[in-house]
């Protein structure tokens, strides 16, 4: 079963259009980052998987209904929604005596095994700790809870780079175990880049890239291209051009691996990674980099829904 | 749906065969239990009003017997109305200030978790929008009525020892009357004490739905409307219908659950009201109890299923 599957996902603020008709389909054990420029419909398509805003179309969350099933969907589900939500009033003690009363599936012991690891005194109040310290507390409430699927919205907005790294670090040493679900939204891809197994970029409220991080590592390639190879590289149609210090670099789009594919007469298409290596040093691009390629050159018109970039620099 | 094999081998037993569904009246009790930690005014507000109203009673019993002593050389008795006065004024007071602390943690029970944006940690729990709305409704329905009233019992008792104590000492004596008939006095308290949680549910109820609906200045969007529309009705018609509808809900109970006559036709004294002038058969049977518990239902209705499309603001 899919842990979400949401099917002409619809959504619209007054004129404003957030979720135009979304399809997406994330499988149990997955960890999917879902990418894209402020005011794609991250935080809306977030929204209505976890219940917090209602829809037009077809959503599933481990086989239920998010809007009229949030409180029973809580049992499986945890979510991060934002940096510092915890209530400012609330003691440490307070949130543990409090989550463990109302979530039966919540580890007290557990909990408090994560906190150990931090300098979080049980009898603070939580306007009293420092925002990384808020976000520890959160990570350990949520962590010690056995869900399946676990939302988190920006989760690591506004740390230094110590807390996001520890941050990444025990979500996947000390939480995840391949059958729990995790979906994140960030800015900071660097940061996650490595933690992923799927890849989702939003924008204008559609799907624009959805593949698994082995796709994309097989598909897409950066290219530093020698000088005097750079006609003949942007013969074979990158998707991307930049400069820096004066050397070009482009982005290829592999669509798919030669290698896997039997169909021969369809080699003439496909430009090979030997190719590539030919004209300069290869390397696998950054999620930002791919980022910036597919988005960062389109301004604010809508693209299909291929999966396909669209926009070449001329 | 599949139970998931947990594969952290530290993690207990316990925790993959937890229950999914707990008894609904945890998440109840946790969730009131939250209200007090948050709203910790609900009971320091009526013991400090207590805490002050013993130190001026104390301070009085340094004079009263003296005065009640000479009372007694003119051969009149203090009248049990007068005896009871200062008992009674000090139930009056602690019910009123859990009235006012009641009516502003309702205009802030449904806002301030929208306003600090922990109602996005709230929704990430598997508490139904019914238990929240439901454990904001019982503090100024139930949860301040027993504290009140425990707190009035209380303060009672220990102005009743302290008054005792002094008349020993001073040798004022007990010979004559020096107490109003507590336990009857208590009994009365109680009775008005639901009385008026029954009463004024509607106030409460819809000052909470407003709280969870108003994005700001609450207490303005509770007030502002019912009044514009008994003045509206003044103007219009030159009628008060509105008007007295709101007077009636505020005070009106008075005269729905106590007998404010006795038998010979005489009105009674507030201070002190016997327990034959309780008429809880007529208050359980007037209509005006029953419209504003319809009222208070209808409100808290649609406070719980606003806050389902309700998040930070």
């Amino acid at each position: 079963m899919a842990c979400i599957e949401a099917r002409g996902l619809r959504k619209a603020f007054g004129k404003t259009v957030a979720l135009d008709g979304v399809n997406l389909r994330v499988e149990e054990g997955r960890i999917l980052g879902l990418i894209g420029p402020n005011g794609a419909g991250k935080t809306t398509a977030l929204n209505a998987i976890l219940g917090l805003t209602p829809y037009q179309g077809n959503l599933r969350v481990l086989g239920r209904d998010p809007w009229s099933e949030r409180d029973r969907l809580m049992l499986d589900v945890c979510f991060i929604a934002d940096v510092a939500v915890l209530p400012r009033w609330m003691r440490v003690s307070q949130a543990l005596d409090y989550v463990e009363g109302v979530h039966p599936r919540f580890d007290r012991a557990k909990a408090e095994g994560f906190l150990e690891k931090t300098d979080i005194l049980r009898t603070s109040k939580i306007r009293e700790l420092s925002k990384g310290m808020v976000t520890q507390l959160h990570l350990a409430l949520v962590m010690a809870i056995d869900a399946r699927l676990l939302v988190l919205d920006e989760p690591t907005l506004g740390l230094d780079i110590l807390y996001r790294k520890q941050f990444y670090d025990s979500l996947l040493n000390d939480y995840y175990d391949r059958t729990r679900t995790i979906v994140v939204t960030t800015h900071q891809v660097d940061d996650i880049q490595n933690v992923l197994t799927d890849l989702m970029f939003i924008n204008h409220g559609r799907i624009v890239l959805d593949c698994s991080m082995e796709e994309f590592e097989s598909r897409y390639v950066e290219v530093t291209v020698h000088p005097q190879q750079v006609a003949a590289a942007r013969a074979l149609m990158p998707i991307h051009e930049r400069q820096v210090l004066g050397r070009s670099i482009l982005l290829f789009d592999l669509k798919s691996d030669p290698k896997s594919d039997p169909r021969s007469d369809l080699k003439s298409d496909h430009i090979e990674r030997q190719q590539l290596a030919m004209l300069g040093d290869v390397r696998t691009p950054s999620i930002a980099d791919l980022f910036v390629a597919m988005l960062g050159t389109q301004g604010n018109k809508p693209v299909d829904n291929s999966g396909q970039a669209q926009g070449v620099p001329q | 749906m599949n139970t998931q094999v947990n594969a952290v081998p530290e993690s207990p037993l316990g925790s993959q065969t937890a229950p999914a569904v707990m008894s609904q009246t945890r998440p109840l009790y946790w969730s009131i239990r939250r209200e007090l930690w948050e709203n910790r005014s609900i009971y320091i507000a009526p013991l400090a009003l207590a805490a002050v109203y013993l130190f001026g009673f104390l301070i009085s019993l340094f004079w009263v017997p003296r005065s009640m002593r000479g009372m007694g050389a003119h051969g009149t008795l203090p009248p049990v109305n007068v005896l009871a006065m200062p008992y009674s004024h000090a139930a009056m007071l602690i019910l009123l200030i859990s009235f006012l602390v009641g009516i502003f943690y309702s205009l802030d029970a449904l806002h301030s978790e929208r306003r600090d944006r922990s109602i996005l940690f709230w929704k990430s729990l598997p508490v139904s929008d019914l238990t929240t709305v439901l454990s904001k409704a019982s503090i100024p329905l139930v949860v301040l009525p027993l504290i009140a009233f425990a707190i009035t019992v209380a303060l009672q008792l220990i102005m009743l020892l302290l008054n005792a104590a002094v008349r020993l000492v001073s040798g004022a004596g007990t010979a004559m009357p020096w107490a109003p008939p507590l336990f009857e006095m208590e009994l009365v308290t109680l009775y008005g004490t639901a009385v008026l949680a029954l009463w004024h549910a509607p106030i409460y109820c819809w000052f909470l739905l407003v709280s969870g609906w108003a994005r700001r200045a609450t207490f303005l969007w509770a007030v502002l409307p019912p009044l514009a529309v008994a003045a509206v009705e003044y103007v219009a018609f030159r009628t008060s219908y509105v008007g007295s509808l709101l007077h009636d809900r505020l005070g009106g109970f008075t005269a729905a659950a106590f007998d404010l006559k006795d038998k010979n036709g005489v009105p009674i004294d507030a201070h002190f009201i016997p327990l034959a002038q309780l008429a809880p058969g007529r208050f359980l049977s007037s209509p005006s109890l029953w419209l504003g518990l319809v009222f208070a239902a209808i409100f808290l209705v649609a406070a719980v299923r606003l806050r389902r499309y309700q998040g930070p603001i």
